[in-house]
């Protein structure tokens, strides 16, 4: 291959998906629903990208944008080094195999009148992969295989499965064209917490032996400290924080993140949750405040936040959008082990 | 502390293909007075048909078919139609998941609650809007006086859940019945309503069921826990007892393999297999199928709840003696 070794699987810039709201008779655009703003994201290859905020925070929607299922109005969107953005349908097509989504709720995303077998072959068809349908068959049954699910049952219907197995049905499908990422769309989400375990194994076992790379778009925390190699905080659009899963968990830099982790339930007996929650609601994204947009529910916000939007500090840790990071950090630097950089370099 | 709700052997039967399914299948329950009792399992293990019964809401063709439910001695199950009513309206209160399943869209919230407030006390509508007034300043709804004129598509997911938990409180009920509260919530809503819940608890004295699937909030809220399975409670304990020393097989499992818990890298210990339908329920312990520590006689007999330690019981043949003890003769 002639990529470079540190080169990332898909490189996202300054991705931007707004929705227009038309109203009045003529339907003139009077405002948009500014569901993605100037997103930056990097995904390794065989690596986790968890995508983590509240609902309407925007994530879905940059799974989607990422794909072309939603169109976007301005960014890159480079995978493997070619930008899809740029791409004509039919080129994007070729694409699409080694790009796959998984969604939440998998009755929604498979056809109830269709065996569960044609389900898993039709990429495969669309993409020639196998001689006939014959050799598509026993592709199906290696592949219900590897999702642990029984090969014996690939000619029933969806309904015949339990809510993991279907989940598990849409992951055997999602492998059948052999992608290189797969977006999981609150994947888990639905599932009981026995089943979502199974499902977590599968993928980690999945991502170990086939070397495919997850953007993981999720509101649950607990899942994202097991499973994620590096995290970006979304909220009302934006990134506000990236970095490390070890780093987000252990040392988050923006106020958000910290409001995120200290409202997510403990279950260490000894603690609960006793400091006051962040206050307020996620305001819309068609009418976002002014300057950063969570300066309304911060608990540090100062005078300068309502009015401007924090610049993007990157640094070896990762990525943040705050004031207050950008005030404490150079001092923080300075003080610290000149040679512990190094290890990042 | 005093029982305040006591529920014995309470069976709730549903017609299947081949005779009736036990929903819920002969449970004993107690809440206290002042304390949170929450009762956890997956989706399916029949936690809210269980409330549902207690409140002798179950949906047709459902039907209790056996049990009592005392609230402060007296059985509910025995009591008339109409004064049921009064029972649910006065002294049990309830929250679903979903809070617009149980407004009216169309009517604004205020007047629904004042509706309700009047319903069942004689009090002038001023009085009963002032009253509204307080208890949205209780629930933290901010501008209660404008939002008492809101409908609810107007108010977000918390500010209707606030709303619930008011219209809840409307009429000083002893038992608040929550279940799923903060599920559809984002998680720093949840939070607040957690925190909210646990406040108005607190400075009323009230106790709250607490149904719900995520272990998380059961830890933030709750005092003591039950915990489901199929039908049937496997374990019950105190919060402590539950997360530190959880003795039931399925406890244990529904523990380990909550990701929060796990170390980042380890395999996630899974509960093998998956809950069984209730058309599959055999007539030995409902958990066999996916137990490690599964012997013959739990795929013969039902294990009883048994009381293992001053209030902490279990429903579990290993733990009654396994397979060499006494519960193999």
């Amino acid at each position: 291959m002639s990529r470079s070794p540190g080169e990332p699987l898909l490189q996202v810039e300054g991705l931007r998906t707004w929705f227009p709201i038309k109203r009045g008779l003529l339907q003139r655009t009077t405002g948009h629903v500014q569901a993605v703003t100037d997103v930056d994201l990097e995904i390794a290859p065989a690596s986790t990208l968890a995508l983590v905020g509240e609902s309407g925070c925007g994530k879905t929607t940059v799974g989607r944008s990422i794909l072309r299922l939603t169109p976007a109005q301005a960014g890159r969107v480079s995978f493997e080094g070619v930008d899809l953005m740029k791409l004509s349908e039919a080129k994007l097509r070729g694409y699409r195999r080694h790009i796959q989504i998984i969604f939440q709720d998998p009755m929604a995303s498979l056809n109830p009148r269709m065996r569960v077998r044609d389900s898993v072959a039709e990429g495969m068809r669309s993409f020639g992969i196998g001689r006939d349908e014959a050799d598509r068959t026993e592709r199906v049954k290696a592949l219900f295989g590897k999702v642990q699910l029984d090969p014996g049952h690939i000619w029933r219907y969806p309904h015949e499965f339990s809510g993991g197995q279907r989940q598990r049905i849409c992951i055997a499908r999602a492998l059948a064209v052999e992608p290189r990422l797969i977006v999981c769309d609150e994947a888990v989400s639905a599932l009981d917490v026995s089943i979502q375990a199974q499902i977590l194994n599968l993928l980690s076992d999945l991502q170990r032996d086939l070397g495919i790379a997850y953007l993981f778009i999720t509101h649950d925390l607990g899942v994202v400290r097991y499973l994620a190699d590096r995290v970006a905080v979304m909220y009302l659009g934006r990134i506000v924080e990236a970095g490390t899963t070890e780093q987000i968990f252990s040392r988050p830099r923006h106020p958000y993140t910290r409001a995120l982790l200290a409202a997510a339930p403990s279950m260490d007996p000894d603690i609960r949750g006793e400091a006051p929650p962040v206050v307020g609601d996620v305001p819309s994204p068609s009418d976002p405040p002014s300057g950063c947009p969570f300066h309304p529910r911060c608990p540090e916000a100062m005078e300068q936040c309502e009015r401007e939007l924090p610049p993007v500090r990157q640094d070896a840790e990762g990525r943040v959008v705050c004031f207050l990071d950008s005030v404490v950090a150079p001092g923080a630097a300075e003080s610290a082990d000149p040679t512990g950089g190094e290890e990042f370099a | 502390m005093t029982a305040l709700l006591e529920v014995e052997g309470l069976t709730t039967e549903f017609p299947g293909a081949r005779g009736a399914l036990p929903i819920v299948d002969g449970n004993d329950l107690r809440v206290d007075r002042g304390e949170v009792l929450a009762l956890v399992g997956e989706s399916g293990c029949g936690k809210s048909m269980t409330a549902l019964s207690l409140m002798r809401l179950v949906p047709k063709p459902g039907r209790i078919v056996a049990g009592r439910v005392r609230l402060e001695g007296r059985d509910l199950l025995e009591l008339p139609v109409t004064e049921m009513r009064r029972v649910r309206g006065r002294r049990i209160a309830m929250i679903f998941q979903e809070p617009m399943t149980s407004l009216n869209p169309v009517v604004p919230v205020g007047d629904q609650i004042i509706e309700a407030i009047r319903l069942h006390e004689s009090t002038s509508r001023r009085e009963a809007r002032e009253r509204c007034r307080e208890l949205f300043v209780e629930v933290g709804i901010p501008a209660p006086e404008e939002r008492l004129d809101a409908y609810p598509h107007q108010l977000s997911g918390g500010l209707k859940q606030r709303v619930m938990i008011a219209m809840a409180l409307s009429t000083r009920p002893d038992l608040l019945i929550a279940d799923e509260p903060t599920t559809a919530l984002d998680v720093t809503i949840q939070a607040q309503i957690i925190r909210l819940l646990r406040d108005i608890q607190r400075d009323r004295g009230m106790s709250i069921l607490l149904i719900t699937h995520d272990l998380g909030i059961v830890n933030e809220l709750s005092d003591r826990v039950a915990v489901m399975y199929a039908g049937r409670i496997v374990e019950t304990g105190s919060r402590k007892q539950i997360f530190r020393e959880p003795v039931h097989p399925y406890t244990r499992g529904l523990l380990r393999s909550n990701p929060t818990l796990a170390q980042p890298g380890e395999r996630l210990p899974e509960i093998a297999g998956v809950v069984p339908s209730p058309e599959e329920w055999g007539k030995g312990c409902r958990f066999a199928t996916r137990c490690a520590d599964h012997f013959d006689l739990c795929d013969q007999e039902v294990p009883e709840l048994r009381e293992i330690a001053g209030d902490r019981r279990a429903a579990c043949h290993a733990i009654d003696g396994g397979p060499a003890g006494g519960g193999r003769s």
